[in-house]
């Protein structure tokens, strides 16, 4: 009986918070610049106006029209179709790579925090080691290791980085909600140790996982634009955004700025618009 | 305090063993054969062999890692295979290329940001905060390379005030011009890390303007802008430069993408080219160096923070 009560005034706490987000200026044009991307990512066959990896040499390095509404390239490709479909590569991507992260770390975060002592000492320190070296340059050491750039790589890469992160802030919060007395109380009814992490306090801090998990999204979008834009994130030749613009930026000299520009924005408005989001949450959520 | 920094350098002296040991694992499990694709495949078992034991690789791994890290230990950091020269002697000049970009950076980036960060939090609430804060929490999460593509577009392309490379043509540049090079690539950052150090700033000085001691400086008849910049600055600075050193990781890993576009001969620049050619022995020392810079700077944030508030100090110590 006092189960239902309790979970019917989560669900009204949950319905004002969300009343609370759509008046929020900075999370309606988040979410909007970012469902548009989505959006894209899913219809991208339907929104192309030309296959994006054919080459038209009669129409190269072309200035936007009507025709090619972002220009074309150097080997005359559509910059506009190659734009909407490298949207899906960078959001998928960095959507398993985040939700990597987040599932090891949250694993790890829930462990550490609950069994404390030396177990939480050790696995702090390597987490901390592995924070010390950035991203970047982790995927570079992975990369000349393997010998060559591949999309599965950059996902365990980034997922391998993205752990330290979540596991302390959801740590952080499981040492905050063990002391609670419904712990305690699961104990006292003997409850297996994975049922107490899972079932109990799992979604009592599940907030703060989402908070973060969106805050490591916009960090993936930045590692991934990245590590393709040096050549050593995806396989070469890949319509994704950061290719793109280390493909074409070497013509901004010769003022040819269209296959360069409309890319990078399109990065930044991704970027940007989880950004705001993930500040929104945080401010809704009081974290 | 002094009990806390004993502990806090043993701590970083465990993740610093740690980090070497990820670095050095990583260059090892590699497939491929090392002696094969640097000599070609045309070579004889016995050259192969020959080259194995000139680099050490014919020992174990416990003994190659205690050879490479007692090497760098004691300053000597092993041979290039890629440049066959000392990698202290190529390391050296880009690291220090690499610091006088970030050093004109830094320069340029923390007045602005803790500007941009009292100027918040003096209109706390009112729009030019809103605007400052999620402006620069938005153009922090851009990256690098955007800015910088951007930046030459704007500034080297269509108006023409920069040079769109951050090295100077001329054998003997002086200091004037090799500055204004930098600029554009500082520019840059400064986008990435406005953010961070202002929102930390602002924080600090919001703190600052509700405690007592302002109010009595207003009491006493100061202006409110005298009173901030006598009284709040002071004390909302040290967290300001104990974040500026904990942002040291974002920017030795933004400055690759950096050096990359402004054609800049610095480590990252140097990096990249070890990862291409496939070059272990300098990548794994210089991945290493990486590590251990930002591992001084989070110690020496931490300190600060320390310093700042007793309450970090007895945690650490307990």
């Amino acid at each position: 009986m006092k189960d239902t009560t309790n979970s019917e005034a989560k669900k009204l706490v949950l319905a004002e918070r969300l009343a609370v987000l759509k008046k929020n200026k900075a999370f309606v044009v988040g979410a909007s610049i970012l469902g548009f991307w989505i959006f894209c990512s899913i219809f991208s066959k339907f929104m192309v106006r030309f296959d994006q990896d054919t080459m038209d040499f009669e129409s190269i390095n072309t200035p936007p029209s009507l025709k090619y509404w972002f220009g074309t390239d150097s080997t005359g490709r559509d910059v506009y179709s190659r734009v909407i479909i490298g949207a899906r590569i960078i959001m998928v991507i960095s959507f398993i790579a985040t939700a990597l992260g987040a599932f090891v770390g949250a694993s790890l975060g829930l462990i550490a925090g609950y069994l404390k002592g030396k177990f939480d000492m050790v696995l702090m320190r390597i987490l901390e080691a592995i924070s010390a070296i950035p991203v970047i340059i982790i995927a570079l050491l992975a990369v000349a290791a393997i010998g060559r750039s591949s999309t599965v790589i950059t996902v365990l890469i980034i997922g391998f980085i993205f752990t330290p992160n979540v596991a302390r802030t959801v740590r952080a919060a499981v040492l905050g909600e063990s002391e609670l007395e419904y712990v305690a109380a699961a104990k006292l009814r003997t409850e297996k140790t994975a049922h107490i992490l899972f079932r109990e306090i799992l979604p009592n801090v599940l907030p703060t996982l989402i908070v973060e998990f969106t805050v490591r999204l916009g960090y993936a979008i930045f590692a991934v634009a990245t590590l393709s834009f040096l050549g050593v994130g995806l396989e070469a030749g890949s319509p994704d955004w950061g290719t793109q613009v280390a493909d074409t930026w070497d013509k901004i000299f010769t003022n040819i700025w269209w296959p360069t520009l409309f890319p990078a924005v399109a990065i930044a408005s991704v970027a940007v618009s989880i950004n705001l989001i993930s500040d929104a949450l945080l401010e809704v959520f009081e974290l | 305090m002094l009990r806390f920094i004993a502990k806090r350098i043993g701590l970083s002296l465990v993740t610093l063993f740690i980090v070497s040991m990820i670095v050095f694992i990583m260059m090892s499990i590699m497939p491929g054969d090392l002696a094969k694709q640097t000599l070609g495949r045309d070579a004889s078992p016995e050259a192969y062999e020959i080259w194995n034991k000139e680099k050490g690789l014919d020992k174990p791994l416990v003994v190659q890692y205690g050879v490479w890290i007692g090497g760098v230990m004691t300053g000597d950091l092993g041979m290039s295979f890629q440049y066959e020269q000392p990698v202290s002697e190529i390391l050296g000049p880009a690291a220090s290329k690499s610091a006088q970009l970030a050093i004109v950076a830094l320069i340029l980036i923390a007045p602005i940001s803790i500007l941009g960060g009292v100027i918040a939090a003096m209109n706390r609430g009112k729009r030019v905060d809103r605007v400052l804060t999620v402006g620069g929490l938005s153009a922090a999460v851009i990256p690098e390379f955007v800015w910088s593509v951007v930046l030459i577009l704007v500034f080297g392309v269509a108006i023409r005030v920069f040079p769109v490379s951050a090295f100077p043509d001329d054998e003997n540049p002086n200091i004037i011009n090799s500055i204004y090079h930098l600029l554009l690539p500082s520019i840059a950052l400064l986008f990435v890390l406005f953010g961070y150090i202002s929102r930390i700033t602002r924080a600090g000085v919001i703190e600052a303007l509700d405690s007592d001691y302002m109010r009595t400086a207003v009491l006493k008849g100061l202006s409110r802008k005298t009173a901030v910049f006598r009284h709040v600055l002071r004390n909302a600075l040290l967290p300001t430069i104990a974040v500026i050193a904990t942002q040291v990781p974002y920017l030795a890993g933004g400055l690759i993408a950096i050096e990359r576009v402004f054609n800049y001969p610095g480590f990252g620049n140097i990096l990249m080219d070890a990862v291409v050619a496939r070059d272990f022995s300098l990548l794994q020392t210089a991945v290493f160096l990486v590590g251990l810079v930002i591992i001084c700077f989070q110690l020496i944030a931490d300190v600060l923070f320390a310093v700042l508030n007793p309450r970090i100090r007895q945690r650490v110590t307990e």
